[in-house]
């Protein structure tokens, strides 16, 4: 599936400054696969020592956390909008 | 200029000096504020700390706080209050209540995070600063800008009381209500941030902002006439709070202020937002987001940035964490205000209403020295506590006063000799 990945200016030097990116993947495994081949730098800082995205990085779609979705079994749908984002704040 | 502290990847653990950010750039994992602990060491004493102002910056050299400035002010230095007639009910003794529910000037321990923040908001060159919050931030950031001559630009939760939107707007702050939840502000003011050239407290400026947080530690342990507590109750919506009061005792140990003494942390919760206390109860290291649905606005935090340090902090301490209904929050407003005197919000009635439930089901020991962090006040959350049926006027005679009497079935006052 097309989806449209937001990138935070955070992130951005790992994306030749890119901050929305084109994206084939189907589910979120697909994702960090097809980052890891266009942007092994980004990617490496995504996941963790097992491969798993971190858990201190949050994934939207289309503005719900991914993890209300189903995680990682949600599959992406054509034209879905992505935002990854560190996870901050409180209170 | 030299600052003995800096920003550390509490994951990685990679330096990034001093600047306005919150995310390790090798990792992506949250930063945290580390100190010189020699430094610290070689300039504080039980003596000299006691010898300052009550306020917060008493324990300046634990905070990040650049050596020239002396901010000043009266945030902190709450009073830690016994509480023996809340004990009775607990069949505990040795109760105490950290009572922030008057913290200076806006009345919850958040004008703490805000001075820290505060600081370096102007270290930094920030004309704006601003939060994403559930109320009490919100009051503690308008009003402290206020007085500091910025401006203010605070995001809320759309349903958020309206005693918190109202004492919000009274110090000339913009109030922006975002149709959603606070997860969903949260992760609005993290793009806001991202853009603008803005202080978002909790966002850019967040680890200088938690170590606030800390002095509730070092108060209490200072007010214990330099000892730890046994046990300490803390509410948790981000879980950022329980991790400090952690990292402060932690921080005393280690420059010989007190003496080592294990402590066990016990988070509280509201039920209808209890990513933590579930994540714990279940034996989990990770936190399931939730959709909050509870009467404690101010906890209603589903996504908690600090869930996975406070769960690790709880269970390392040997500790635990409970939740509690609306209607046991209300009955927890009223049993501290019946038996203590202090009115609190919602979030102080989780911590009481969880604090009976921990000493009921036994985990903890009626005997031991326990501390609950009453983090906020009750007139900020009126429309919780159910209002009293309403009365008829007595009519200003003293027959009148004593039919009144007689008929609340009250027992008649012993009359004054003749």
């Amino acid at each position: 599936m097309n989806i449209r990945v937001h990138i935070p200016t955070a992130f951005r030097r790992f994306t030749r400054e890119q901050p929305v990116l084109l994206c084939d993947a189907a589910d979120l495994a697909g994702l960090l696969a097809a980052l890891q081949e266009k942007f092994p730098e980004l990617a490496a800082r995504l996941r963790d020592e097992q491969g798993q995205l971190r858990r201190f990085v949050n994934v939207y779609v289309n503005e719900e956390d991914i993890r209300f979705l189903g995680g990682a079994t949600y599959r992406f749908a054509e034209n879905d909008e992505v935002m990854l984002l560190p996870s901050i704040a409180g209170g | 200029m030299t600052e003995h502290y800096s920003l550390a990847c509490r994951e990685c653990g990679a330096n990034w000096g001093n600047q306005p950010t919150s995310i390790c750039q090798a990792c992506f994992s949250p930063l945290d504020v580390v100190y010189d602990y020699e430094f610290i060491r070689s300039r504080v004493t039980r003596e000299r700390i006691a010898r300052r102002e009550p306020n917060l910056w008493r324990y300046r050299e634990f905070l990040p706080l650049p050596p020239q400035e002396n901010p000043g002010g009266r945030t902190g230095f709450t009073p830690l209050l016994e509480a023996p007639r809340l004990a009775r009910v607990f069949q505990a003794g040795n109760l105490y209540v950290k009572n922030d529910a008057v913290c200076s000037p806006t009345l919850s321990f958040k004008d703490r995070v805000v001075s820290t923040a505060l600081v370096q908001a102007r270290r930094f060159g920030f004309n704006v600063i601003g939060c994403a919050s559930t109320g009490n931030l919100a009051n503690a950031v308008a009003a402290q800008a206020a007085r500091a001559g910025l401006e203010a630009w605070i995001f809320v939760p759309d349903d958020l009381e309206s005693a918190k939107i109202l004492g919000t707007q009274i110090y000339g702050a913009r109030v922006v209500r975002i149709a959603g939840n606070y997860d969903q502000v949260n992760r609005l003011c993290s793009q806001v941030a991202d853009r603008y050239r803005w202080a978002l407290v909790n966002v850019n400026l967040r680890p200088y902002y938690a170590e606030g947080s800390k002095t509730v530690g070092f108060e209490i342990a200072e007010q214990l006439g330099w000892c730890l507590p046994d046990n300490v109750v803390v509410p948790m919506a981000g879980g950022s709070l329980l991790t400090k009061i952690h990292k402060a005792f932690q921080e005393l140990i280690k420059t010989g202020l007190v003496e080592d003494k294990p402590v066990r942390f016990f988070g509280a919760q509201a039920t209808g937002c209890s990513p933590i206390s579930t994540a714990v109860k279940r034996g989990r290291t990770e936190i399931e987001p939730q959709k909050p649905a509870t009467i404690a606005r101010s906890l209603a935090i589903g996504n908690p940035a600090d869930g996975p340090y406070a769960i690790q902090t709880i269970t390392n301490s040997g500790g635990w964490a409970e939740d509690v209904t609306d209607a046991e929050i209300v009955s927890g407003i009223e049993l501290l205000a019946h038996t203590e005197g202090v009115f609190t919000e919602t979030a102080g009635g989780v911590t009481t209403g969880v604090a009976q439930k921990l000493f009921a089901q036994g985990r903890i020991k009626p005997n031991e020295t326990t501390v609950l962090v009453i983090s906020g006040n009750g007139l900020k959350t009126l429309d919780a506590v159910r209002p009293a049926p309403a009365q008829p006027a007595v009519a200003p005679r003293l027959a009148d006063f004593e039919a009144y009497l007689r008929e609340a079935g009250a027992t008649l006052p012993t009359e004054v000799p003749a």
